[in-house]
C-alpha cells in the first residue's frame, strides 16, 4: 500500500488485509510492553490543517507504539497563518525526511493534490478532507462490528449481509461516507436514515438504501446501529427547525434504544452531543462501543501505518490509485 | 535445477522424536516447558513436538506460537509481510524454559527477531532453539541446542521443508 486516500477504491482484499493485521496489532497491545521495535527510524507527521483531537491523538499512539518518531503540525500558530501554501508546506516536510504525512484538511480531494503532486515522496493518509472522506474512521468501524459480531473468529471474516444503518448528518459526514464504501465493499447492507435536508443529492449514486423515518429502520431490525454527529460548526443554514425537534424525531433515546434487536449495537464516532443525536442511556449502554471505538482505532491506524512504511517503498505510483 | 530430496516422512518423523527425547533429557522432565513455534512451519512443528513430549515426560507441556515480523531487522528491504498470529500459552512465559522451534536455521535473523519479541512478552528463566535443518551460514553468534539434521549447502541452494499439514506432502528438499 502506498497511500490511503479514500475507501471508494479500497478493494476487498486490501480492505481485509488492513483489518487482519489490525487484529495481530490489538492482540499486541494486550502485552505488558506494547511498544514494537516495527518502524524505528520511521517519521510520521500529523498535519491538521482542522481541529481534532481524538483521531491526532490516535494517530500519535499508533505510530508511538510503532516505535516511529512522530512530528505534530497544527495549522493554527503555524506559517499556514502566515499565508503559507501546501505545496511549500509538504516540501517543507519533505525536506525534513518525513515517511508518512497524515493529513486532515478542509478542502475535499487535499490529500490527493499531496500524494500525486510530486512534492513529497512520502506515504499519505487521509485522516479526514472536508466532506470527501476519513478512511481511518471508517476501518475501525468496521473493524469494531466484526470483533464485537464474531469475537476471536473475526479474522478473514468480511461483514457479508450484515444490516448497519447510519443515521443523522449524511450530509456533512465524511464519515458517513467512507462508511458506505466500504461497508458495502465488506458485502455489508447500508441504510442511511436522515431528515430529508440532510440527505446529499447525488446519493442515488450510491450503494445504499435511504429512509427517514428511525422508528422504522430500528423495527428493520439493524445488526448496527452508527449515530452521527450533527455538526453544528458545519452548519451555515437551517437544516431543521430546532435541536429538540431533531433529537424527537432522529435521537436515540431510551425508548428506540429499547426497540433494538438483541445483540444490536450502538456506534459513534465521537465526539458526542449527548442529549442531540444520542441520549446518555444509549451512550451508556453495554450496546455502546463508543469506548472500543477508539480503542480499536489505535489497532488499526497501527496497521495502516505498518503496511504504508514497514515494506519496500513501491516506486511506481500506480498501485495507490488502485 | 537440481532437486535431491534429503528427508521422507520417516525421517522427519524419528527426527522429531529424537528433539523430544532430548527436550526432556536436557531440562530434567516437563516441568517449566513451554513450546513455541515460528510461523508457518516453526508452528506445525511445535503442534507435532507438543504431544510428544507430553507424552514422553508424562505431563502436559503448553504449546504456543510466536510471530517475529515486526521485530524483523530487513522489513524495509522486502515487499510488506503480514503478521502471523501470536498466541502464548495462558501460564505465560514467565520463569519458564522457554524452546523455539523452527523449520531451517540459516542466517539466525529470525532467531534474533524472537528473543527480542520475547523479550516484550516476559522473562523467561531459559530460551532453547530446536530445529529441524541446520543449513549454516549464520550472520550472528547463535546456535541451535537440537537439531533434526545438519545440512550442509551452499548459500545459494534453497532448502525446503514440506510439511502434510501445509503442503500436502512430507520432505525436506534442496534445489541448486
Amino acid at each position: 500500500m502506498r497511500h490511503l486516500l479514500d475507501t471508494q477504491h479500497l478493494s476487498r482484499a486490501a480492505a481485509l488485509e488492513i483489518l487482519d493485521v489490525a487484529e495481530d496489532m490489538a492482540d499486541t497491545q494486550r502485552r505488558e510492553v506494547k511498544k514494537l521495535p516495527t518502524l524505528r527510524g520511521k517519521t510520521v507527521v500529523n498535519l491538521f490543517f482542522e481541529d481534532s483531537t481524538r483521531t491526532r491523538i490516535s494517530f500519535e499512539a499508533a505510530a508511538k507504539r510503532l516505535s516511529a518518531d512522530v512530528i505534530n503540525f497544527s495549522a493554527k500558530g503555524s506559517s499556514v497563518s502566515k499565508g503559507e501554501s501546501l505545496q511549500d508546506t509538504a516540501q517543507t516536510l519533505q525536506a525534513m525526511g518525513a515517511d508518512a504525512v497524515v493529513i486532515r484538511h478542509g478542502a475535499s480531494g487535499a490529500p490527493r493534490t499531496l500524494a500525486t503532486s510530486g512534492w513529497i515522496s512520502a506515504g499519505v493518509v487521509n485522516a479526514g478532507d472536508g466532506t470527501h472522506e476519513h478512511p481511518t474512521q471508517a476501518l475501525l468501524d468496521a473493524f469494531t462490528i466484526r470483533k464485537r459480531l464474531f469475537g476471536d473468529d473475526s479474522r478473514g471474516r468480511d461483514l457479508h449481509g450484515i444490516r448497519v444503518t447510519i443515521v443523522g448528518d449524511v450530509l456533512h459526514s465524511r464519515v458517513a461516507r467512507s462508511n458506505v464504501w466500504l461497508l458495502h465493499t465488506l458485502g455489508a447492507h447500508v441504510t442511511l436514515v436522515a431528515p430529508p435536508t440532510l440527505v446529499p443529492q447525488d446519493v442515488t449514486g450510491w450503494p445504499v438504501e435511504v429512509d427517514y423515518d428511525l422508528d422504522h429502520a430500528i423495527a428493520a431490525g439493524p445488526d448496527a446501529l452508527m449515530m452521527l454527529r450533527i455538526q453544528l460548526e458545519r452548519m451555515s443554514a437551517a437544516y431543521f427547525p430546532t435541536e429538540r425537534e431533531y433529537s424527537r424525531r432522529y435521537g436515540l433515546d431510551a425508548r428506540r434504544l429499547q426497540a433494538l434487536p438483541d445483540g444490536s449495537i450502538v456506534l459513534h464516532p465521537g465526539p458526542m452531543n449527548r442529549g442531540l443525536e444520542i441520549s446518555a442511556e444509549a451512550a451508556d449502554s453495554p450496546r455502546s462501543t463508543v469506548l472500543e471505538q477508539v480503542t480499536n482505532g489505535v489497532s488499526v491506524r497501527m496497521a495502516v501505518l505498518y503496511l504504508l512504511l514497514a515494506g519496500e517503498r513501491p516506486d511506481t505510483e500506480k498501485e495507490d490509485l488502485r | 535445477m537440481n532437486t535431491r530430496t534429503v528427508m521422507h516422512d520417516a525421517d522427519i518423523a524419528r527426527a522429531l522424536t529424537r528433539i523430544s527425547h532430548e527436550i526432556l533429557e536436557s531440562n530434567k522432565g516437563p516441568e517449566g516447558l513451554v513450546l513455541l513455534g515460528i510461523p508457518t512451519r516453526g508452528v506445525t512443528l511445535a503442534d507435532r513436538i507438543g504431544p510428544l513430549v507430553s507424552d514422553f515426560g508424562g505431563a502436559p507441556v503448553p504449546v504456543g506460537s510466536i510471530d517475529v515480523t515486526m521485530y524483523r531487522d530487513d522489513l524495509h528491504r522486502n515487499p510488506t509481510r503480514t503478521p502471523r498470529k501470536t498466541e502464548i500459552p495462558a501460564g505465560g512465559i514467565d520463569g519458564k524454559t522457554v524452546v523455539l522451534i523452527d523449520d531451517v536455521l540459516f542466517s539466525g535473523r529470525s532467531i534474533r527477531a524472537a528473543l527480542d519479541a520475547l523479550q516484550d512478552i516476559g522473562r523467561p528463566a531459559a530460551v532453547r532453539l530446536a530445529t529441524l535443518i541446520d543449513r549454516g551460514h549464520r550472520e550472528l553468534p547463535i546456535r541451535p541446542d537440537f537439531v533434526g539434521k545438519n545440512l550442509p549447502s551452499a548459500r545459494d541452494e534453497r532448502v525446503n521443508v514440506r510439511l502434510a499439514e501445509i503442503d500436502g506432502i512430507e520432505e525436506v528438499t534442496i534445489e541448486s
